[in-house]
């Protein structure tokens, strides 16, 4: 990182991405799954949460069974899988998104505070996350979502409860360094305000780690909010959910009824693959200090 | 004279490639020197001029990204580059011994002295453990350890950094080995040690007819230590011959310079920035002599071609196109 | 090495404070703590007597030197859907768990310290390139929804192994394999960098100046020291198995700590998930400590500092 202003640095960087192996593939489905999310009701050929009982567990249409009315087979109650994994989508995408935003804040503000303020805060904050992360997060999520019970909302602000600890170590350890820096020097001999220096100084230079850890994280995010669905925590029926969809699979399972198994999961892994390859490159291209992460 | 050299180099050149093969930094560029069994050769220059790459290249221990381009080491005759990695192997720490600079990191923490004292020994002579735990003490008190006998059951973090240094030393000369490299092996010592390490590797030198190279910086320990001196500047051997004659007449505008910088006793103030200007990035060196930008008797001809190596007398020669018998038209450029 | 351990052992102690503290908290700042302590459908009285039990129209600080003292008295709570003690039921699940994060350690170490050396000596090369790509994909998949494929092609179209239950070791496999997967990718990542780290250090180098045979450099000199982070971590990571196994204990109706948990949420039994979260979350932090008392035995500069 340059020691002239980062917001002019990720701008910079963000001109040369064409070079060296731009992740395309992933960018590409994290982008069709957006779409997907903001045009669920356009896109999707039924409506995800009405079944029809008398078509219950159709296969996918090339399957001998299949109809093309549903493209890829129904569940249990007879809902178009098509649909509702269109509609996951948006459930996936708006609590990922939401959730990374709000941890990501949250970290980032008591990460800055602690590193620059240092003293008490500094020990309150630091002694809280040690804490927080010795709670292993599942267990942790879980025990929240049992007490403030499950909603879309609640899953949010769980998540974000639970992961603003990472942002805040990895943000304080950077403005530790930063501190030392001379432009922060110099803005302090030059009598800028701790909030003036914390805002104009060090945030723009820690907002390249903090966007590499949030597109990391979002693949952690987006497991987690699967595993509390599937677990009957997370977001509540009959909301078309991934990992609902998979708690619900489960019961078909023995009886052969893959698709319902298989096909909620592909699109995990290839929202949770995609943010991780993402992540990876952004991190060697934004902040190489970040690679040993 | 006669008998042939324990060690001779012949045009021996190291590069470093980039990963994409798009940058080439020539970190040893065409060596040539030679050394007797049981003499000194002192290796000087700053940091960053190929030093230490010459030593690893000597025993073909390099980094993955540099290669040996061209040239021959001949060790006892044999040259080394036509070795196998087997043969190589049984050639390091049996017959040439290096010692690393670091004596801190260079033991390894989880394992007793006498363990990695004894383990040259238990590889290259098949000893067993008992005979090569007894060769271990033996070896520490040769490097004037105290209290062998307990000593060889510890730790290396239980040791000084002295003691450490001399442990180092006590592997290296574990296999009697014909040639050891020392590299700058005295840096992170204080001086009394300093010198008490030197009087150590010395008298080993004698008892065991050692052949010595010593990489360093420190031209005090050339003039204790070494019979010959061999100058380096961005990978080039710019001079090269026997310590008496160089330091009296040194022949190259670098070598006066860095003899210029030595601080002398009683000269109450040390001098230690002598030489003008900045190293020379190795990736992108300048072009003709790599000095001249340095140099305060450039010449415009220094810019255009490199000088060739010339030899002033049977065992002294210089790079520098001030020694050339026909120089090119003097004309100062600074 | 005492000292070493006595102020390892204070921060534990802070650590189970801390921890303590916030379970107590998130509890009451909730809303009202009743709605949680008392069983679903219970009358007026025995809402009134619980609150009283639990002194909750007391002071916070009463309320929380209560919750302490019950804690170091070993009361948990009882369950309400199992009519017994929690920590009882919790002892009881302890083996299970254990022998189910101890297979899939074992199996995510057999597969993640080879595959990282490997990683780590042919760097940048094939085999390198290899790992990367399974340690991506091991990162990636979630582990319960690799153990409902396991399901699928093992039991259900193959029927070579049970697809739930416990007792045998073939109920054992899919269940290890599922829980072991991602951290044989975390372990893989580790013993590579660690490797990296300790190949390119001053006593390797030394290690082959001394002309030893390039599989001894590794197996000695190198393996022992990438290996110390490692275990350090598959210490840790053994319990935050224990922990993780909640999903994949439920896919295979293994009757572990995290199938505890399951239920707890699945009958709203509330002193079950509070009992589990704080149990565990100890379990953490004394394992940590363990681990930190582990490594000064091996490794001799602490082991031998006074």
């Amino acid at each position: 990182m340059s020691s002239r202003s980062a917001a002019l640095t990720v701008a910079g960087r963000l001109t040369s991405f064409r070079t060296d192996g731009f992740p395309l593939i992933p960018t590409s489905i994290l982008g069709a799954l957006l779409f997907l999310a903001v045009f669920a009701n356009v896109v999707a050929p039924h409506d995800p949460e009405v079944g029809i009982l008398g078509e219950r567990f159709r296969p996918p249409v090339w399957q001998q069974g299949g109809s093309e009315k549903f493209l890829l087979g129904s569940d249990h109650l007879g809902r178009d899988v098509l649909s509702r994994l269109i509609f996951g989508a948006r459930v996936s995408i708006v609590v990922g998104f939401t959730a990374v935003l709000v941890a990501g804040v949250l970290g980032t503000v008591l990460g800055i505070l602690s590193g620059y303020l240092g003293g008490w805060v500094d020990q309150v904050i630091m002694r809280v996350t040690d804490t927080w992360l010795a709670l292993p997060a599942l267990t942790f999520a879980i025990f929240l979502a049992a007490v403030v019970g499950p909603s879309e909302m609640n899953i949010v602000i769980i998540l974000g409860a639970v992961y603003w600890t990472r942002y805040a170590r990895v943000i304080r350890g950077e403005v530790l360094s930063l501190k030392e820096r001379d432009f922060v020097r110099l803005a302090i001999v030059a009598g800028c305000s701790k909030r003036t220096i914390m805002k104009r100084h060090i945030l723009p230079n820690v907002l390249n780690s903090a966007i590499v850890l949030g597109t990391l994280m979002l693949g952690v995010v987006v497991v987690t909010e699967a595993a509390l669905s599937f677990l009957g925590v997370g977001v509540p029926p009959p909301k078309p959910a991934w990992g609902l969809m998979l708690a619900d699979g489960k019961k078909g399972m023995m009886a052969g009824y893959w698709w319902l198994t298989v096909l909620p999961g592909c699109c995990i892994m290839l929202m949770v693959l995609s943010a991780n390859l993402l992540g990876d490159w952004l991190r060697v291209k934004l902040d190489p200090q970040l690679r040993q992460l | 004279m006669s008998a042939p050299p324990l060690l001779e180099l012949r045009n021996l050149s190291t590069h470093y490639v980039s990963a994409r093969g798009t940058r080439v930094v020539r970190a040893v560029d065409e060596v040539s020197l030679t050394l007797e069994a049981g003499s000194t050769l002192g290796i000087v220059g700053e940091s960053g001029s190929g030093k230490s790459t010459l030593a690893l290249t000597i025993l073909r221990l390099l980094p993955p990204a540099a290669r040996i381009t061209s040239g021959e080491i001949l060790f006892d005759g044999e040259d080394l580059r036509a070795k196998s990695d087997v043969e190589m192997r049984r050639i390091r720490g049996k017959r040439i011994a290096m010692i690393l600079q670091d004596p801190m990191a260079s033991l390894n923490p989880l394992f007793t002295i006498g363990d990695q004292v004894a383990e040259p020994v238990r590889v290259h002579e098949g000893t067993g453990r008992a005979g090569a735990w007894s060769r271990a003490k033996e070896l520490l008190k040769a490097v004037r350890i105290s209290a062998p006998e307990s000593r060889v059951g510890e730790y290396p973090h239980q040791m000084s950094g002295g003691m450490r240094q001399r442990i180092v030393g006590a592997i290296a000369i574990s296999c009697s080995p014909r040639l050891l490299i020392a590299d700058e092996p005295t840096t992170s010592l204080d001086l009394t040690i300093q010198a008490q390490y030197l009087n150590l590797l010395r008298d080993l030198q004698r008892q065991h007819e050692l052949a010595l190279i010593f990489i360093t910086h420190n031209l005090g320990i050339v003039a204790k230590m070494c019979d010959q001196v061999a100058v380096m500047y961005a990978g080039r051997l710019v001079e090269w011959g026997p310590v008496t004659r160089i330091f009296d007449a040194p022949a190259h505008p670098y070598t006066q310079a860095l003899l210029g910088s030595i601080p002398r006793m009683g000269d109450g103030r040390e001098r230690l920035t002598a030489i003008e200007g900045q190293p020379p990035d190795l990736a992108a060196p300048p072009s003709g002599c790599a000095f001249h930008p340095r140099c305060p008797q450039a010449m415009a001809h220094c810019h255009e071609e490199a000088p060739p190596e010339t030899a002033l007398a049977p065992r002294h020669t210089v790079r520098c196109w001030l020694s050339v018998p026909n120089p090119v038209q003097p004309a100062p450029v600074r | 090495m005492k000292q070493y351990i006595a102020k390892r052992a204070g921060f534990a102690a802070i650590s189970l404070v801390l921890l303590s503290i916030t379970i107590f908290l998130l509890v009451r700042l909730s809303g009202d703590p009743t709605v949680l302590l008392v069983e679903p459908g219970a009358s007026q009285a025995d809402i009134e007597a619980i609150r009283l039990q639990f002194g909750l129209d007391r002071p916070i600080w009463v309320q929380y030197g209560h919750f302490v003292s019950s804690l170091v008295r070993g009361d948990l709570g009882h369950s309400f859907y199992y009519r017994t003690p929690v920590l009882e039921l919790y002892l009881s699940r302890l083996p299970s768990s254990l022998l189910l994060a101890s297979a899939a350690m074992v199996f995510s170490l057999l597969i993640g310290i080879p595959t990282g050396i490997i990683a780590a000596v042919r760097v940048n090369r094939w085999w390198d390139s290899a790992g990367k790509v399974f340690a991506l994909l091991g990162l990636s998949l979630p582990s319960f929804w690799v153990g409902l494929l396991l399901i699928l092609f093992f039991s259900v179209y193959l029927g070579w192994l049970p697809s739930s239950g416990s007792g045998t070791a073939a109920h054992l496999l899919m269940p290890a394999f599922a829980l072991g997967w991602y951290f044989a990718a975390a372990h893989m990542r580790l013993t590579r960098s660690s490797m990296l780290d300790v190949l390119g250090s001053e006593y390797v180098k030394l290690a082959r100046l001394k002309g030893l045979p390039e599989a001894l450099v590794i197996g000695k000199h190198a393996f022992k020291n990438a290996l110390i982070p490692v275990l350090t971590l598959a210490g840790i990571n053994l319990v935050i198995m224990v922990n993780v196994a909640v999903v994949v204990e439920t896919v295979f109706a293994w009757p572990g700590i995290g199938r505890l948990l399951y239920e707890g949420i699945a009958f709203r039994d509330f002193p079950v998930v509070q009992a589990t979260v704080i149990l565990n979350g100890g379990m953490v932090v004394i394992v940590s400590l363990l681990v930190d008392i582990l490594y000064a035995v091996i490794d001799p500069r602490i082991r031998l500092a006074r």
